[in-house]
């Protein structure tokens, strides 16, 4: 029986560093290859020594698919193409590859230049790898090579992340991440009824229902209204892709809606350029970005600006995306800095944040904050200053400058959750929409995927496999052999007549089966003996019946003749000139003995065929005793 | 030599096209003769290929063919098609049989045999689905002849076991759009072919059912609906199969069996259904809802729009099922979780103003059993929470749309949607946002608002687009608000949004209108704060044109009707602000009953007091002038013009005091002052006077006559609701208007040509209102016309100048046409909003481009205003331009009441200085539109260019811009 295996590499019962190998019908895919952001050290990148101890990948793997550019997906691909040694096809869609070497890049320098590690990836090998993808387009069917297909879906609003589904002979397996992050519904991933063998599905929020997205929206917005006619100041402090994006969409329509005028500012650098390629893969968005797009393109921003560092200080009120998100450094702490003394500014945290970082402590509701000194010197001179510490003179100021500094928080502080992700129901959906015959769990807690997975063997009924690291689950598959069929043949066959075919009963006919050369053929027999240069054989069973009959031969077969005549009704009986009787193709001969004239042998032949054929050869063998009963 | 066998190929291809082109007109100069068929004979014989023949069929089919010439050209199509061995050839003449038998005054009954003959002889599967579709529409052409239902029926039986998919599905499609309603009577039948063609269609169709192409699949349950539309009774077994089709392969096939299973639950609404793996049963309806309440979240948008539809008509369903559609349970890390929306409304409860700023406050609360999750949402459950939140706005709008036909019949459902319409109209789409807000209107009777709902509904009012913040008027005019912070709310967002958007004035001062009258007691409580009173101090009176204050004012006075305590806390300025806007916006402020001001009070108690009283005795008092003024019988008697100028003068005034015989009265005026006019214009002394005086005297009867004419135009078109004797007796004062103009036209002497071409028109003109009004002439004795038509004989066989004498008696004494009045005249009136008029500031623009103006107007029963109403634009020099606005600028915000907002352009060469251009609306007719009284048929084929006149009327002030186009720059 052929099986398909999938053995994780990375993300079986865990989160992170995705990297999934499937072998289907003698090919070998890997499924994304990502990192783990939580590990510094080997365990970083997924253990590619499972495939081969030394030596390149490329004669162990047919190809590389990588479903979106977040780095738990795609993070170690540098390594595993250039350093372990991959030159294979590496396929993703065309946004993921176009933004993909911006992160990749951007992961690098933190490693290497922040961190100061060696023996990373360089940037020419971002390049070189990049050098080997290539890339899809969604719904259209790639070979790899004469078996082994691949086709991409629209997998949600990460831009450019799509399921796969991967397809060889009549074995397919299909992968989603079902990223749906920012969607507004459970369904807006959508997939054929391609029913595959295997459903791989990510499964991080397998215990989770989430609420509409439209109020946390409207909340967002409300604040930000409000401030705004306040005359306060709005910080948004965002990562650079993905929520951006969204939330810059998000406020330029309401800014459009409501006809404000307050400036909006993006923080320059990474931004501006993850933002020119959501401009480039504006059919990769949703309904309401492409609907607009026939007027403008939505991401040619009419009332985001970029950001220069001197706005901060602007009177009146102006809202900014700052990076980074959790408010530890950069752009965004420098901002809220300035502006975290005035109780009508705002900060909204749109994300989670590490503990440790300002934006933990404020979320928290800590009101006072102490700086590092070093980096507020000239802040607490200012401070001083407004303090009306003048008198006391910089000594004191110089003091200060080697503890730490007190920055009251007066702006407000607002948490707004928009980590939608793709719920339990979302994933029920998928199972819904493709129909697998198998599901399997990765990219997840263990304890959350067994709670899955026994919801979807009770709904559905179908075998869910959650397999850890390392761990193979086999599906044996029972695949349907495909055969050509000569045409000839089928017209025969439906000259016979009979009912329509119908897909759902299964129907015999007569041909021969030619296995040649890995092709099966069904064609008819005489065709077969043709091609294979064989004579045909006739085989014929005879039957002989003793009877006691005191005509004469000819009479014999008369009297037979006429019986048969008068019994099978229906069937064609011919007397030959030759002394025999024909029964559609069974040859009826009666010979007397030398011994006893009165004792007749009748002679019945028919040929392998008739025997298979509802023919009246039974019938006629009964014929022996009827005739002992017709002399009597 | 290639270049040579080159220009030859290239010589001969040339010669073929010009072959014919040399025939094309040959054919067409012998197809203009009736004789089509002979034409299409010669066509096809001498097409020597296949392609040709095809070409000429093409050409063929492009032209009309008449009623008596079809026959012929069918059978000419039929014996070629035998003769054809190509088969897009035959498909062509196939589609041609289809085409030919709709032709209007052919009945197709004579070709039916030919035609099922051709389809025994087919090969082709795609000439024979052509075939079967030209059947088709033969046997809807002839829906009285069972005979030849019965012939097409058993054909399609004959045909249903094709192989090739389309034949099936036409199969199916004429079964479903022939098939015998009732099986008739079996006793007549013997032949075979008939007991085949009574076989249960249903049963025959529902094995399809199952057919292994999509397609056939199809469009047998499209096949099933239509005998369903042509209102055969589905058995109820179809249930079934309906539902196990519910989760086909293709969205086309779970789209029909959406309708099928919706069809079904209407018609069986309480029969009992058992629940699969279970001993329970529900009703059909309740189990079709819960089926299709699944297919909201198909993975196809279309199937997901079709359900959501179709949910919003299932009304029977029980409560129960139908308060599932907005359950949603959360949960996050196993634990359940509430929803904003629960925790809106616990904080709403508790009193607590809503902070939101608390970290972690939708953190997930206890801990769910894992067995009671259900994941994957079975029957109803959530099916709106999903449809309102799907991706696709079209699914979003449906799911509204439903949700609004479902609350509008149980008030405990709107009750429970609330919150989830309230949430659309945050959408990220327009239209989904405007339907919600019109939705939550028209529910508005069963609900009322909590604070934090209004909050979410009133920031809307900030909206750029003109169409959702007067939809979000129109709703706050409707709405129930709980407590007094809701109104002080909704004042604020009003007042916020008429300072952003001033255009929206009078739609906020309505809205404020309604909101005062509609809570009078949460009103009282505000009034110290929002008239800024002070118990000790006097406080400065405030700005008396500031919108903001009237808007306030309107709040305040509305309230106040219903609210005798109210006026007590009125501040002096109040009272005088009062009797100024009660005076200046008397639709907006109502009649107040003031303390200690006797003479406003008697004054007002005659307007409000006797209500509708005084409508019926204005209504005595219009009958009573008419009648009155149907006393005078003579035109010459004394004092006739006088009580006609009289009674003018009354119903004018009436016209302005009653609103609702508004209309009416305008009408009646009108047509005295017509008949004033005439009067005049015929008076005895001025037709006795000598010639040379003639001339200064026939200007004014001119004059005089004209008038009449345009009032007679403005009587027909301008006024809604009159009915076939009023047009008579307008067209009579029409008539005798022409008379009068034809009676000048003799004695002015300006030809005799001229005199009997006008005569003759003249006569025409009398005959048309003969035939027009012919069941109104027993209404019309003693009148002018009646006259008229007795001389008629006479009228037409003398000469034009004894035509005019015997005109001009008759004229002079035919007696007054009484005017019966209907029951509903109205006025077709029309109000520009904006341009306002005052401004100062002129609109200053480079000559030679155009400058666009902004065009806001109400427009008061106009019957197809998109084709009657234009914009006319007068330039000081004279000039003016007619603007007709586009369709889509028409709104109807409500019954016989339209909005026209539209943009005109304007240009014009450099000017000096600023100057005012004048805009008004103007209302366009054309008598042949008047389609009402039915004879235009008639017209049509008669006088197709006489009868029509068109021409405008304005019927609307004149509003003056100030603009100024600037030389251009070099």
């Amino acid at each position: 029986m052929p099986e398909i295996n999938v053995t994780p590499l990375g993300a079986g019962q865990d989160v992170g560093r995705s990297c999934i190998l499937v072998s289907i019908g003698g090919k070998n895919i890997m499924l994304d290859c990502g990192m783990h952001m939580g590990y510094n050290d080997d365990r970083r990148f997924p253990d590619f020594s499972y495939i081969t101890q030394n030596g390149r990948l490329t004669d162990f793997l047919d190809c590389v698919i990588i479903s979106h550019f977040h780095l738990d997906h795609c993070g170690a691909l540098p390594y595993m193409s250039e350093m372990v040694g991959y030159d294979g096809p590496i396929y993703m869609t065309h946004p993921t590859k176009a933004i993909c070497p911006i992160l990749l890049e951007d992961f690098r320098k933190i490693t290497v230049d922040k961190k100061g590690e060696t023996n990373f990836f360089t940037s020419q090998m971002i390049k070189d790898c990049m050098k080997k993808v290539v890339p899809l387009n969604l719904h259209q069917t790639v070979q790899v090579d004469d078996e082994l297909e691949i086709k991409a879906y629209y997998a949600g609003h990460v831009l450019g992340a799509a399921m796969v589904h991967i397809k060889v002979g009549s074995e397919s397996v299909v992968y989603t991440v079902s990223v749906n992050k920012y969607a507004k519904s459970h369904i807006s991933a959508w997939i054929d009824k391609c029913r595959p063998d295997i459903l791989i599905s990510e499964s991080t929020y397998a215990t989770t229902i989430r609420d509409s997205k439209r109020c946390r929206e409207r909340d967002f917005l409300k604040k930000v209204h409000e401030t705004i006619e306040r005359g306060g100041k709005v910080l948004i402090p965002v990562f650079a892709l993905g929520r951006a994006q969204e939330l810059c969409i998000l406020l330029e329509t309401f800014w459009e809606r409501m006809n404000l005028k307050a400036p909006i500012y993006f923080s320059t650098g990474l931004t501006e350029k993850a933002n020119h390629y959501y401009k480039l893969f504006i059919t990769w968005t949703n309904q309401k970005i492409r609907k607009t797009f026939v007027q403008r393109n939505m991401f040619e921003f009419k009332h985001i600006k970029a950001f220069d560092r001197s706005y901060a200080d602007n009177p009146g009120p102006m809202v900014v995306f700052a990076t980074p998100g959790m408010l530890h450094a950069g752009q965004s702490l420098q901002i809220f800095k300035k502006w975290a003394g005035n109780e009508k500014n705002m900060v909204i945290m749109p994300g989670y944040c590490v503990q440790g970082t300002i934006g933990h402590k404020i979320l928290n509701g800590q009101r006072k904050l102490e700086m590092e000194g070093r980096a507020t010197v000239r802040l607490l001179i200012s401070f001083a200053l407004t303090k009306r510490l003048i008198h006391v003179g910089k000594l004191l100021a110089c003091v200060f400058c080697f503890h730490t500094l007190q920055l009251d928080v007066k702006l407000q502080v607002e948490y707004m959750s928009f980590s939608a992700h793709a719920d339990a129901k979302g994933i029920m959906q998928l199972i819904r929409m493709a129909e697998p015959r198998n599901m399997l769990l990765v990219h997840g807690e263990a304890v959350k995927m067994e709670f899955l997975k026994g919801k979807i063997e009770q709904e559905f009924s179908i075998d869910c496999y959650m397999p850890a690291n390392g761990e193979t689950a086999t599906v044996t598959t029972n695949p349907s052999v495909p055969v050509d069929i000569s045409l000839n043949l089928l017209k025969r066959e439906m000259a016979l007549g009979g009912p329509l075919p119908d897909p759902k009963k299964p129907r015999t006919m007569h041909g021969t089966l030619i296995m040649k050369e890995n092709s099966l053929k069904l064609v008819s027999s005489e065709q077969a003996l043709k091609e294979l240069g064989l004579n045909e054989h006739q085989l014929r069973f005879t039957c002989r019946v003793q009877l006691q009959d005191p005509h004469s031969d000819p009479d014999t077969l008369h009297r037979i003749y006429t019986h048969l005549k008068s019994v099978l009704k229906g069937y064609t009986i011919q007397h030959l000139p030759d002394g025999t009787v024909m029964v559609e193709s069974i040859v009826i001969k009666v010979s007397s003995s030398a011994e006893d004239t009165n004792a007749k042998v009748l002679l019945l032949s028919w040929s392998y065929q008739v025997k298979h054929r509802h023919c009246p050869c039974s019938r006629l063998s009964k014929l022996g005793q009827k005739h002992n009963r017709l002399k009597t | 030599m290639a270049a040579h066998l080159k220009k030859r190929v290239y010589e001969e291809f040339s010669k073929v096209v010009q072959v014919t082109h040399e025939e094309a007109p040959a054919k067409k100069l012998r197809l203009s003769k009736p004789s089509k068929s002979a034409a299409l004979h010669v066509d096809l014989c001498k097409a020597s290929s296949s392609t040709d023949a095809l070409q000429y069929l093409l050409t063929f089919s492009r032209k009309p063919v008449e009623a008596e010439s079809v026959e012929g050209v069918v059978r000419i199509l039929l014996e070629h098609y035998y003769k054809e061995t190509d088969s897009s050839v035959r498909l062509k003449i196939a589609s041609l049989l289809g085409l030919l038998s709709k032709t209007p005054g052919f009945s197709p009954d004579c070709i039916v045999d030919d035609a099922i003959n051709t389809l025994s002889s087919e090969k082709s599967h795609q000439v024979l689905a052509q075939l079967l579709d030209s059947l088709l529409v033969i046997g809807s052409q002839l829906p009285e002849s069972p005979a030849v239902r019965l012939r097409l029926i058993e054909v399609a039986y004959k045909n249903l076991s094709d192989s090739s998919f389309g034949v099936r599905t036409k199969c199916l499609q004429l079964l479903g759009c022939l098939g015998l309603l009732e099986a008739p009577l079996g006793k007549d039948s013997d032949g075979p072919g008939p007991s085949l063609a009574m076989r249960d269609v249903q049963s025959i169709i529902s094995d399809y059912f199952g057919d292994q192409d999509p397609r056939v699949r199809t469009a047998a349950l499209k096949a099933m609906l239509q005998l369903h539309e042509r209102g055969m009774k589905i058995h109820q077994i179809i249930y079934d199969q309906a539902c196990r089709l519910l989760s086909d392969d293709y969205e086309q096939v779970r789209s029909a069996a959406v309708q099928m299973v919706w069809v079904l639950s209407q018609l069986y609404p309480e029969s009992i259904v058992p629940i699969p793996s279970s001993n329970e049963e529900i009703r059909l309806v309740d189990d079709a809802f819960g089926k299709i309440s699944h297919m909201v979240s198909d993975g196809s948008w279309m199937v997901r729009v079709q359900a959501a539809k179709t949910l919003g008509s299932m009304l029977q369903v029980s409560p129960h099922f139908l308060e599932q559609t907005l359950d949603k349970k959360l949960m996050s890390d196993l634990r359940r979780k509430r929803t904003a929306h629960e925790r809106a409304k616990e904080l709403f409860a508790s009193g607590e103003f809503s902070s939101g700023r608390k970290w972690a406050d939708d953190a997930p609360k206890e801990k769910l059993d894992t067995n009671t999750v259900n994941l994957i949402a079975s029957g109803a459950c959530g099916a709106f929470v999903h449809g309102l939140e799907d991706e696709m706005f079209e699914v979003r709008n449906a799911a509204v749309e439903a949700l609004c036909q479902l609350a509008r019949s149980s008030p405990s459902f709107a009750e429970k949607c609330l919150d989830f319409l309230v949430d659309m109209f945050n959408d990220e789409i327009e239209e989904v946002r405007l339907q919600s807000i019109h939705v939550l209107r028209q529910i508005s009777t069963h609900i009322t608002l909590r604070e934090d709902q209004l909050d979410t509904v009133l920031a809307v009012l900030e909206d750029s687009s003109r169409d959702i913040r007067e939809a979000l008027h129109e709703l706050l005019c409707f709405t129930n608000v709980s407590t007094k912070e809701c109104i002080q709310l909704a004042l604020l967002e009003l007042l916020k949004n008429l300072n952003k958007y001033p255009t929206d004035r009078s739609s906020v001062w309505k809205c404020l209108k309604f909101l005062g009258s509609r809570h009078p007691t949460l009103v009282l409580p505000l009034v110290p704060e929002l008239l800024s009173t002070h118990p000790y101090f006097d406080t400065p009176e405030p700005d008396m044109d500031d919108p903001a204050y009237i808007a306030v004012l309107v709040l305040v006075f509305n309230a106040a009707t219903s609210c005798p305590t109210m006026p007590a806390l009125f501040s002096d300025h109040t009272f005088r602000h009062y009797a100024y806007l009660r005076d200046s916006l008397s639709h907006l402020v109502p009649p107040l009953r003031l303390p200690g001001r006797k003479q406003v009070y008697g004054l007002d108690s005659v307007d409000c007091g006797s209500g509708s009283g005084s409508v019926e005795s204005a209504q005595l008092f219009l009958q009573q002038s008419l009648n009155r003024v149907s006393t005078i019988q003579n035109l010459e008697a004394a004092g006739a013009p006088e009580l006609l100028d009289l009674t003018i003068r009354d119903l004018q005034r009436l016209g302005e005091l009653q609103t609702e015989l508004a209309g009416a009265a305008d009408f009646c005026a009108t047509f005295l002052r017509c008949q004033l006019l005439l009067m005049k214009a015929l008076q005895e002394k001025l037709w006795n006077i000598s010639v040379p005086l003639i001339l200064k005297q026939n200007i004014t009867v001119t004059a005089a006559a004209q008038q009449v004419l345009d009032e007679s135009y403005k009587l027909e078109f301008l006024y809604s609701g009159l009915e076939n004797r009023q047009v008579a007796t307008i067209h009579h004062v029409r008539l005798q208007a022409k008379a009068l103009q034809l009676i000048l036209a003799a004695r002015t002497r300006h030809g005799l040509d001229s005199l009997i071409s006008s005569c003759e028109k003249f006569l025409q003109d009398v005959e048309s209102f003969q035939r027009l009004f012919l069941t109104e002439l027993p209404h019309l004795q003693d009148s002018f016309v009646e006259k008229l038509l007795e001389l008629l004989p006479r009228l037409s066989s003398c000469k034009p100048v004894e035509q005019v004498k015997i005109l001009q008696t008759t004229l002079r004494q035919s007696g007054l046409l009484q005017l019966r009045l209907p029951e509903q005249i109205h006025r077709a009136t029309a109000t520009i909003i904006e341009p306002t008029g005052e401004s100062d500031n002129p609109l200053r623009f480079t000559s030679g481009l155009v400058v666009a103006l902004d065009i806001d107007a109400t427009l008061e029963h106009v019957q197809d205003p998109q084709n009657s109403v234009k914009v006319q634009v007068l330039y000081p020099d004279g000039q003016s331009h007619v603007i007709h606005p586009k369709p889509a600028d028409f709104r109807k915000p409500g019954p016989n009441r339209h909005r026209l907002i539209t943009q005109v352009y304007l240009s014009h060469t450099a000017w000096t200085e600023p100057s005012q251009i004048e805009v008004r609306l103007l209302l366009a007719y054309s008598s042949s539109c008047s389609s009402r009284l039915g004879w235009t048929d008639a017209m049509d084929s008669l006088h197709p260019a006489e009868g029509t006149v068109e021409g405008t009327i304005p019927f609307s002030k004149h509003v003056k811009v100030f603009i100024m186009p600037k030389p251009a720059r070099r």
